[in-house]
């Protein structure tokens, strides 16, 4: 059967635009944003849900690329690195992953990006994590230590161990300091 | 990943129809256990039915009596972060927020946690060394190889490996119900009776057949549930599974135990509950080491290490005697 499986239309609003497509069932959406698209800023890394490379927004919220096939996405809203940017101006975490030095070779950025976004959300509106001292109270942006910020990006890997920095500039978009 | 065919379906007795006809057919909910398990060609179902668009199975419903109804269909970071589960159940929102990382927990189903294969490597390698879970029959690579991770309690010649959810140790403790629904409309399964020791079968985790659907966990009120903890022992402190756990949920009265709650994760091939520990516990003051060390001993007497992980059998005690006590200092 291989080779001759249909191949399914799917239509996804990536980066605010409607983008129809045919893929096969088997294609993550990690493929179609590279292959596809050729939204290359998103990364392959493990491919496994392991490393946080591919790390994109679907509906607002972050989640593995890999680990999810484009087919199930109808109809989603997608967000990935190369949408963050507004009229020319980098998003203050794009900014401040510059002003930290939050990377070396580059290649876990997207992923760390679009984690760190997420997180501050995720933040703002109230989740604890497992860093939180009681998870039953609610949790408020000052308690956004480093330590909570580490344990929120711990499903973004970084081979170059920039963690020191890509901690400073979370911090710094969350206006922590 | 080998070629497949991908539906999506909004009727529960459709979805539970093909599933029993079709023997080749898995339902996807996150995917982020089943896409993994076929990348490393572990499983190669030929249909996948997409059961996102299910009604009624993505929100958490009250029972009542303050049980609450938590849909299959919701997602780890959801009943992780809801302030239900937060004051009534700190043990279920620990566990969650414990387990895998922020991108996974927003696409991992409830349904589809419990349902998590093991992380044994042999199980997981796709070169495909003998192993009778995924090939039954090929025998057991981990029984006499490195099998540091594996269980203590209840494993078989055929099968030592270890259930990997987090969750699925609080509920357990909690003495919660799987709610299923099959072709012979819908049945509880309470949760300790939910998945399968290995036994001579170890390709089957749960006690569910072909067509059946997981549509909810119901978690009973408990005099417990507030005074709950879990207490996860990893290699690293964050995004790894368990070497032990334990989902402690405890009732005292002027600091001593009235009544005690104890589930472990990472020993057994279910969530692993401490019967005679929790009967031995009742009276103890918390304060007592000795005395719950004695009593948390009761439930270690058919421990069976492996070559590799006697350790866990101290690791474990200590653990509980922890997550006891830290329960314990919960108001």
């Amino acid at each position: 059967m291989a080779g001759n499986l249909p191949r399914m239309p799917v239509t996804i609003t990536v980066n605010g635009r409607a983008r129809a497509m045919t893929v096969e069932p088997r294609t993550t959406l990690l493929e179609a944003l590279r292959e596809g698209l050729g939204l290359t800023g998103t990364k392959k890394g493990c491919d496994r849900g392991e490393c946080g490379a591919c790390t994109v927004h679907v509906d607002g919220r972050r989640v593995l690329s890999c680990m999810t096939l484009a087919a199930m996405q109808e109809g989603r809203q997608v967000t990935t690195i190369e949408g963050l940017e507004q009229d020319g101006q980098l998003h203050p975490l794009q900014e401040a992953f510059i002003e930290r030095d939050g990377f070396q070779c580059g290649y876990c950025t997207s992923g760390q990006i679009m984690s760190g976004v997420a997180v501050i959300e995720e933040a703002k509106a109230g989740w604890p994590s497992a860093a939180t001292a009681d998870a039953g109270a609610p949790f408020t942006m000052t308690d956004l230590s480093d330590a909570e910020i580490r344990e929120r990006m711990s499903g973004n890997l970084c081979r170059c161990a920039c963690y020191p920095n890509i901690v400073d500039a979370v911090a710094d978009a969350a206006g922590r300091r | 990943m080998h070629p497949f065919t991908l539906t999506r379906t909004g009727d529960a007795e459709e979805a539970i129809e093909a599933h029993a006809r079709d023997d080749r057919l898995a339902y996807i909910a996150g995917g982020t256990d089943l896409l993994g398990l076929m990348k490393d060609r572990v499983t190669f179902p030929e249909r996948l039915l997409d059961i996102n668009g299910l009604p009624g199975t993505a929100s958490i419903e009250e029972l009542g009596d303050g049980g609450l109804r938590i849909g299959a269909l919701c997602r780890m970071s959801d009943v992780a972060a809801d302030p239900r589960v937060r004051e009534r159940f700190p043990v279920i929102t620990e566990a969650l927020l414990l387990s895998a990382s922020g991108q996974l927990r927003n696409m991992a189903s409830i349904g589809g946690n419990i349902m998590q294969r093991t992380r044994c490597a042999y199980f997981r390698d796709d070169d495909g060394p003998p192993c009778n879970k995924r090939q039954p029959g090929s025998g057991c690579s981990a029984l006499h190889g490195s099998n540091r991770n594996h269980a203590i309690f209840g494993w078989s010649e055929d099968c030592v490996a270890t259930h990997p959810s987090d969750v699925a140790v609080a509920f357990a403790a909690l003495d919660a119900d799987v709610i299923v629904r099959g072709r012979g409309g819908e049945r509880v399964i309470p949760f300790t009776g939910f998945h399968r020791l290995p036994d001579s079968m170890p390709e089957r985790d749960t006690m569910l057949e072909r067509g059946d659907l997981i549509v909810a966990v119901e978690v009973p009120a408990r005099a417990e549930g507030r005074a709950s903890h879990y207490l996860k022992v990893r290699d690293r402190q964050s995004y790894e599974f368990a070497l032990v756990s334990v989902a402690a949920a405890v009732a005292a009265d002027r600091g001593r135990l009235r009544s005690v709650r104890l589930a472990m994760g990472g020993v057994a091939h279910k969530p692993w509950r401490l019967t005679a520990a929790e009967t031995a516990l009742r009276g103890a003051a918390l304060d007592d080491d000795g005395a719950l060390r004695s009593a948390i001993a009761t439930s270690f007497a058919d421990a069976r290490p492996l070559a590799r992980n006697a350790f866990k059998i101290e690791l474990a005690q200590r653990a509980v005697l922890r997550a006891i006590q830290t329960a314990g200092e919960r108001p």
